[in-house]
């Protein structure tokens, strides 16, 4: 009788399915999997080790770039160590706005995982339709920042700018007729207020849409229930956090238990799943759907109402406006030192977290009283998932290790930073 | 401080004692500074301890104080830093161990008390050299297969020291040293900003 051993099967980096960069060693008997060894690292880029080499503001934008799918999330919990070192308190308008735009991101993160979660287990449609909703919130992120992605809207001290009053328009052209450029404006004359509230309103149809296509659908429960499932006290010990922990059974949020901003006035619930199972945390994403679109819809009304600044008016941390600089001697030297030196920030170290899209996204950051960071350390809620793949896996077969990489909502900019 | 920092703060002191070296509260957060000796022990104590419960182990932090205030280090250079949270009773703590041999830095790996601790001291050995022991598999995770050197240490260049390219000729990618020379855009300046000062802010 011949000898049966396993085999040893190698998964990306390069596999639609591996959401980026993954290289999976996994070891195999038959088509069960009985060990898998992440490789990572093959998008490190030494962010934390460049922001050592620049003044503060200067990194903003490389934060962006570290989870490239929910970008104003990560620009927020390093905003926010800056100012804690700082000592500086933003303005209630610009904690409306970082709150709307986490919200609005995480709207963002959500959809694209959901789409590229289905699209890895066999569903296509779902993809299409995500992303089909998801270009309207990446014009938001445009009209406020002039990006679609990477925006560097949140500075310490409030935010770059306040709302704009119209939204960016489609021209015909040779490609595009007068009609149908009018049929994609038509939501577009009033504010970016205006433009949100529109989408809020229209959102949560979408939602149910996903919902009819996947949430009883035979073959989706069969590729989710009761894969990759996680005791609660397993999740706490792995260093889950986010949906992951959330799947499990355990109601832990930061925007409920240690409040930011002004999470602490509003008004929404924080799902939480049963058996911590994929589609118990598929679930809990899809409510973070609504929940979301409820605090942004709160956001709106407020925004609406409350005009004021959205930066604080201190020139060490903030440029003086343009016009100032024009006759004013003092705000020429504060721009120019801001520009070439930056900002010194007191010694000390602080940990600021965010509940970011995937989970707890932390910013450690320790200063020595330089106007550059002396260490910087971005915790990502992707790498400590990530380490727990092996766990999930063991015992599964080869198809569901997609299912849970795409449950774990992994992004490599995050986990190799 | 907030009553919530005082509970903790006497928990923490009443189940650990005397093996606190240090303690800091600074801006709403704890630091607890123990020897490298001691630290299995704390962690245990920490996680199990039911008025600490500190159940997840948010995130290990290789340091590295080399040049920290452009001053001559006294004292061990390394340390790592451990960011823990309690999702029982809503707390959170950092705990900082300095390696005490600066040629060798070691420290005792976490991976028993938390499942958890596994990748991030693997990344704080990959990038600082720092050693865990007890960890059972500790590679690289983070740089290239092959890497020599621990990049995040202060004296690593940044700009690296090697740069890879594919060659033609020989049908392979080659690894050589960098070509690029190392600048400064920013110089590093430390500004005492009254601001900041808090003799001056006692005053006012």
């Amino acid at each position: 009788m011949n000898e049966i051993r396993n085999f040893t099967m190698n998964f990306g980096p390069q596999h639609p399915a591996a959401h980026g960069v993954l290289r999976l060693v996994l070891e195999m008997d038959g088509e069960v999997i009985q060990k898998a060894d992440p490789h990572i690292g093959l998008l490190h880029r030494g962010t934390e080790k460049l922001a050592e080499s620049k003044p503060f503001n200067q990194s903003i934008g490389y934060m962006d770039r570290l989870d490239y799918v929910s970008m104003m999330c990560n620009e927020h919990a390093y905003v926010l160590a800056i100012e804690r070192l700082l000592g500086v308190t933003v303005p209630v308008r610009a904690q409306y706005i970082r709150v709307m735009f986490d919200e609005v991101t995480r709207i963002l993160n959500h959809l694209m995982w959901l789409g590229s979660h289905a699209l890895d287990i066999g569903a296509m449609t779902v993809f299409l339709l995500a992303f089909k909703e998801r270009e309207d919130l990446m014009d938001c992120y445009e009209a406020v920042s002039g990006t679609r992605m990477h925006a560097t809207y949140y500075r310490p001290g409030g935010v770059y700018r306040d709302l704009p009053d119209s939204m960016p328009k489609y021209q015909s052209s040779k490609w595009r007729t007068q009609k149908s450029a009018d049929r994609l404006n038509a939501a577009r004359q009033g504010s970016m207020l205006d433009f949100i509230d529109e989408f809020v309103a229209r959102f949560p149809k979408a939602v149910d849409e996903y919902e009819t296509l996947l949430t009883d659908n035979r073959i989706w429960k069969q590729r989710t229930v009761n894969i990759g499932v996680v005791p609660p006290e397993r999740a706490m010990a792995l260093g889950f956090t986010g949906a992951m922990l959330r799947g499990s059974g355990i109601a832990w949020d930061l925007r409920k238990k240690q409040p930011y901003e002004v999470y602490a006035d509003l008004d929404f619930d924080i799902p939480v799943g049963v058996n911590g199972d994929c589609y118990d945390r598929y679930l809990v994403r899809i409510e973070e759907f609504r929940q979301s679109t409820r605090i942004i819809k709160q956001c709106i009304d407020w925004l609406r109402n409350n005009p004021g600044p959205v930066m604080i008016d201190d020139r060490k941390v903030r440029p003086p406006r343009r016009e100032e600089m024009k006759g004013d001697m003092e705000s020429l030297i504060h721009h120019f030192k801001l520009f070439t030196e930056g900002y010194s920030v007191p010694e000390g170290e602080t940990y600021a977290a965010v509940e970011a899209p995937k989970g707890e996204f932390g910013i450690y950051l320790i200063s020595d009283g330089a106007n550059k960071p002396y260490r910087l350390k971005c915790r990502a809620p992707g790498f400590a998932h990530l380490s727990a793949l092996e766990e999930m896996c063991k015992g599964h077969m080869l198809a569901d290790v997609v299912a849970v990489i795409g449950t774990q909502d992994i992004v490599f900019g995050e986990v190799d930073r | 401080m907030p009553a919530n920092l005082e509970a903790l703060k006497a928990s923490v002191d009443s189940a650990l004692g005397d093996r606190v070296k240090k303690s800091v509260v600074d801006r709403g957060e704890i630091t607890v500074e123990v020897a490298a000796a001691d630290l299995l022990a704390v962690m245990k104590t920490l996680r199990d301890e039911p008025a600490l419960a500190f159940s997840t182990l948010i995130d290990v932090i290789g340091m590295d104080y080399d040049g920290f205030a452009n001053e001559v280090r006294e004292g061990p250079r390394y340390a790592v830093v451990y960011n823990l949270l309690s999702i029982v009773h809503n707390w959170r703590l950092r705990v900082k161990v300095f390696a005490p041999n600066d040629d060798l830095p070691v420290v005792d790996s976490m991976i028993d008390t938390w499942a958890g601790a596994n990748w991030f001291e693997r990344e704080a050995f990959d990038l600082f050299g720092i050693l865990f022991t007890g960890h059972p598999d500790l590679r690289r995770i983070l740089t290239d297969y092959g890497f020599i050197g621990h990049p995040f240490r202060k004296d690593f260049p940044l700009i690296g020291n090697v740069e890879v390219r594919y060659d033609a000729d020989k049908q392979r990618v080659v690894y050589e040293p960098v070509s690029i020379e190392a600048r400064t855009l920013v110089p590093k300046v430390i500004r005492s900003d009254n601001r900041y000062d808090p003799a001056l802010k006692t005053q006012k």
